[in-house]
């Protein structure tokens, strides 16, 4: 059966709804806090931050990752910086812009209550964090520095060097430490979750596997905080670190979460283009190059002379031409796009020819190299470092990547999904940006959720139900146990002949293709035949190595990419279901006549909400209603 | 497509923590310049799992040296040859057609194989959650703007807490020693009013701590300044050495 969405927003007006709902919960009793054990999944920003503070509450906290400790979660990896309504600079900033500016970001397809909240305690998180030691860039005058950031006329962006992300999620990491040490948190690194546990309707529990043993562990708890991050490497590749995957997310929607705009993804439009086949990963260039590098192609097709050998008037520099008055600077999802068009059109450069150029020279002599180079000296040497070319004198090649999902489990107003007792935080979720993210706005909203969201509504939730003891005895963890064990004996007892990273690979192929910045209808539908066809193969003729015993990552890959096969069909049916261009979501067939994206508000101003039935997948929609802010339609020309 | 190069690699192979380990040869002919050292270990890897033999095993994540997975010890070397470059960010343009290369695990006490090249670090975070942070609650700061810090203060803060945690310090000290990694949580709070209350307690913790976990002592050999992929300079053990005299004399 289909769950009902009920978002729970609260009453009020806007500014208003937060503080309503924070007077209006249950709290938990401080003496029974200790009494409840919460299960936290993941130690990015979302659930390093979601355990600590818990902790720090008096609740017990079991928290879980992937990688060998939590401080490497694929939050480390953020460069840019994270967004505060702080005003510092006085150049207008407010709670309402922010929030104005993340709902027109994300157009217009995410709830405005939810963004209103994240607007409003963006201010907090920057005190936090600064409290911890966080090392934020400062001015002469020992004051906190800003910079500015896409789709925003402010300079709000708190930041520490490009490494925002490592600053950030170490503050929360040494918080979680602290508990540790104080005995609060028991940390379960190298474990992956495997299957959410439900008992009497509510989740009790979770499955995992340790990943130095192979053994099977079981974990109950009074409720469960899915902070897993985001479904990027269904592409293969893509920015997010390898790790990154769907696989806790896919097994909560499998039973019974619903899964909401699985088809909204951001590709950003400045990383280092692929190389070869060998291609593992793709490293992002921060978008700040554009304030000061220009995009061109050649202007003939397959032109294979050196960059310096092409004169001007052989040159196009595309996003000048077609976008006059925002020129280099036009939003991340209009940027990719027409580097797609460009390399279509066969005028893409170097080896592989899915490549743009990203020229600097005309900023160089303009400014000067000592110019240029303090502003971006470690990444021009990090392009360096990467491609063997100095962009001091040859352009740089960009390509467009995958960069962030938008979509995710769907949750209500408390972050709770369709499943009672489960909370999903941080990018695992649908929740704040809509059909596009506006840069700085993922760790504000990770990090918001997590120290200061789910205190409350996870309080309420454990304060209004009445939850009995469950033992790991129980039978829904004997059976989720086996389910899973059964898994992992299959996928090494197939010992086909394909490896599970040529799956991948091909999986990322039709993705990027058919799924990827532009879509159509007979795009989509070739997708869902080739991803069901592949998944079959896949599952006849997969060779993954070793044994369960052992470390093993070509098993836990193996398991990773037999999720991301059901997730990418289910990218496409959503995709094929909104008939519509907005945001990251690009269908060919609702464009104005000049190429630009067009929405269709009267028909799609909803949030797509997936639900797993026995009768396969369902589409559930929740209604959105802007009551503050006025659709309006972007322009950058 | 860039020239291909026949490299050889002489690999650590350990089936588990107590298992006996021996280096393994092998081939890979198709390697390219542009690929990485990481993706030419996937490249052998695919060829193995063909073969039917099994992988070799190594941590890795970001793949942009930032995570502080990775690492290994290259021809000798933690993370290779490329100074202030993590393995992962090591490209195989710095070698030639016929080299061979040979990959080990950091080899340290108080951090034991798990298999292959993937070592157990998490004498790390006991280390950190010995005193490497400020004890503040989510709710209590004040606001950030409060406590002006100088720019120097905090840019110094920054270059010690930029340490990503990948070991490669201990791996290359002759005594195994966790003193850099130690060292820059202690500075990059020292460097801070926030980190002030605490001071005397966190270095006393964390360097009681880091000599229970079996790290050896540092006798300023520098190495692993050379070694550590984001420069992190040994004046943060001078930095740790004067914070512990302070705390232990008064
Ligand atoms: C290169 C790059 C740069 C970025 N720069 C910025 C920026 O400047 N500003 C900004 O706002 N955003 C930025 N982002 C986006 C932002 O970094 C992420 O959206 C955000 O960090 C996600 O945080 P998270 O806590 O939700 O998840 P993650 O940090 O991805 O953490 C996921 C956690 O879940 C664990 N996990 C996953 N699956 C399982 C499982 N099955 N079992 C157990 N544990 C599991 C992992 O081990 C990990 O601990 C950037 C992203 C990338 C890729
Ligand atoms: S893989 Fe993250 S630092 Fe090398």
């Amino acid at each position: 059966m289909a769950p009902v969405l009920d978002s729970k927003i609260p009453e009020g007006p806007l500014q208003e709804k937060w503080g309503n709902y924070k007077n209006g919960i249950k709290l938990v009793n401080p003496a029974n806090k200790r009494k409840h054990t919460v299960l936290v999944v993941g130690t990015g920003l979302a659930g390093g931050s979601a355990a600590s503070t818990l902790a720090e509450l008096g609740y017990k906290v079991k928290s879980f990752c992937i990688q060998d400790s939590p401080r490497r979660a694929h939050s480390i990896a953020a460069q840019g910086g994270i967004n505060a309504a702080k005003n510092y600079p006085n150049d207008g900033d407010t709670v309402w812009r922010l929030f104005y500016d993340t709902v027109k970001g994300g157009d217009y397809r995410s709830r405005e209550a939810n963004v209103h909240r994240l607007a409003e305690i963006s201010n907090s998180i920057i005190d936090q964090c600064v409290a911890q030691g966080v090392p934020f860039a400062r001015e002469y005058g020992g004051l906190l520095d800003n910079r500015s950031f896409g789709g925003a006329q402010v300079s709000r962006t708190f930041y520490a060097r490009g490494q925002t992300g490592q600053q950030l999620l170490l503050g929360a990491y040494q918080s979680m430490s602290r508990q540790i040490g104080l005995g609060n948190i028991e940390m379960f690194s190298r474990q992956e979750m495997l299957d959410l546990v439900i008992v009497d309707g509510k989740a009790r529990g979770i499955i995992t596997r340790n990943l130095v043993t192979g053994e099977i562990e079981r974990h109950a708890g009074d409720a469960v905080l899915l902070c897993t991050g985001g479904y990027g490497n269904v592409y293969y590749l893509s920015t997010n670190a390898k790790n990154s995957n769907v696989t806790a997310a896919w097994r909560c929607h499998k039973k019974g979460a619903a899964f909401a705009n699985p088809c909204f993804t951001q590709i950003h439009p400045t990383c280092i283009p692929v190389s070869g086949d060998y291609q593992s990963k793709l490293t992002l260039m921060s978008e700040s190059l554009r304030n000061d590098g220009r995009v061109w192609v050649p202007k003939k097709q397959g032109d294979t002379r050196k960059p310096k050998d092409i004169p001007e008037d052989e040159r196009d520099y595309y996003l000048e031409r077609r976008y006059p008055s925002f020129g280099n600077l036009v939003p991340r999802d209009v940027a990719s796009r027409n580097a797609k068009i460009s390399c279509d059109e066969g005028k893409g450069v170097g080896e592989t020819k899915l490549a743009v150029f990203l020229d600097f020279a005309e900023a160089i002599s303009r400014l000067g190299r000592e110019a240029i180079e303090a502003r971006y000296g470690n990444l021009f040497e990090m392009y360096e470092r990467i491609t063997g070319e100095n962009p001091y004198e040859t352009p740089m090649r960009i390509y467009p990547a995958v960069h962030y999902t938008m979509g995710g489990i769907w949750v209500d107003y408390e972050l709770q999904s369709t499943v009672p007792g489960l909370f999903v935080l941080g990018e695992a979720n649908f929740s704040d940006h809509g059909a596009n993210r506006l840069g700085a706005s993922a760790l504000m909203q990770g990090l918001a959720d997590g120290y200061f969201v789910i205190p409350y509504t996870l309080g309420n939730y454990l304060a209004s139900n009445d939850l009995e003891k469950v033992s790991t005895d129980n039978e829904s963890f004997a059976t989720a146990e086996t389910e899973s064990m059964a898994r992992i004996k299959k996928l090494l007892s197939i010992q086909g002949t394909k490896t599970v990273t040529e799956y991948h690979r091909e999986l990322g192929r039709i993705m990027w293709d058919y799924v990827g910045m532009s879509r159509t209808a007979e795009g989509l539908q070739t997708a869902i035949k080739e991803i069901a066809a592949l998944k079959e193969d896949f599952w006849k003729n997969v060779l993954v190595p070793g044994e369960n015993s052992t470390f093993n990552k070509n098993l836990e890959f193996a398991g990773r990419v037999a999720d991301f096969l059901e997730l990418g069909e289910l990218m496409a049916r959503d995709a094929l279901e909104r008939e519509e261009s907005c945001g990251g979501h690009f269908r060919e067939e609702y464009q104005s006549p000049e190429g630009e994206a067009q929405r269709n508000d009267d028909l799609f101003t909803y949030v797509a909400a997936w639900a797993h039935t026995e009768n396969g997948h369902q589409l559930v929609k929740e209604p959105l209603e802007y009551e503050n802010v006025k659709l309006t339609t972007r322009s950058y020309k | 497509m860039a020239d291909s190069m026949n490299i050889k690699l002489k690999v650590w192979r350990q089936a588990g923590p107590k298992a006996q380990g021996r280096f393994e040869t092998y081939t890979v002919p198709e390697a390219n310049p542009h690929m990485s050292f990481l993706e030419l270990l996937d490249v052998l890897n695919e060829q193995l799992i063909k073969d039917h033999k099994e992988p070799v095993e190594f941590d890795h994540d970001c793949r942009e040296g930032i995570c502080g997975s990775c690492g290994v010890v290259v021809d000798g070397v933690a993370h290779g040859p490329q100074r202030r470059t993590a393995c992962c960010q090591l490209h195989m343009r710095h070698y030639k057609d016929g080299d061979t290369i040979v990959v080990e695990p950091w080899r340290a006490e108080a951090f034991p194989i798990i298999k292959d090249l993937v070592v157990d670090r998490t004498a790390f975070d006991r280390i950190i959650a010995a005193g490497g942070y400020v004890s503040i609650n989510a709710g209590a700061a004040q606001d950030a703007n409060s406590l002006p810090i100088p720019k120097t203060a905090a840019d110094l803060a920054m270059d010690f807490a930029s340490c990503i945690g990948c070991g490669a310090c201990v791996a290359a000290c002759p005594n195994a020693s966790a003193s850099l990694f130690t060292a820059a949580k202690i500075s990059h709070l020292a460097m801070l009013p926030q980190g002030a209350p605490e001071r005397k307690l966190r270095v006393t913790a964390m360097v009681d701590q880091m000599a229970e976990e079996g790290f050896g002592d540092c006798s300023n050999h520098a190495e692993c300044e050379a070694v550590c992929p984001k420069g992190i300079s040994i004046s943060a053990i001078a930095m740790m050495r004067r914070e512990y005299v302070k705390a232990v004399m008064s």
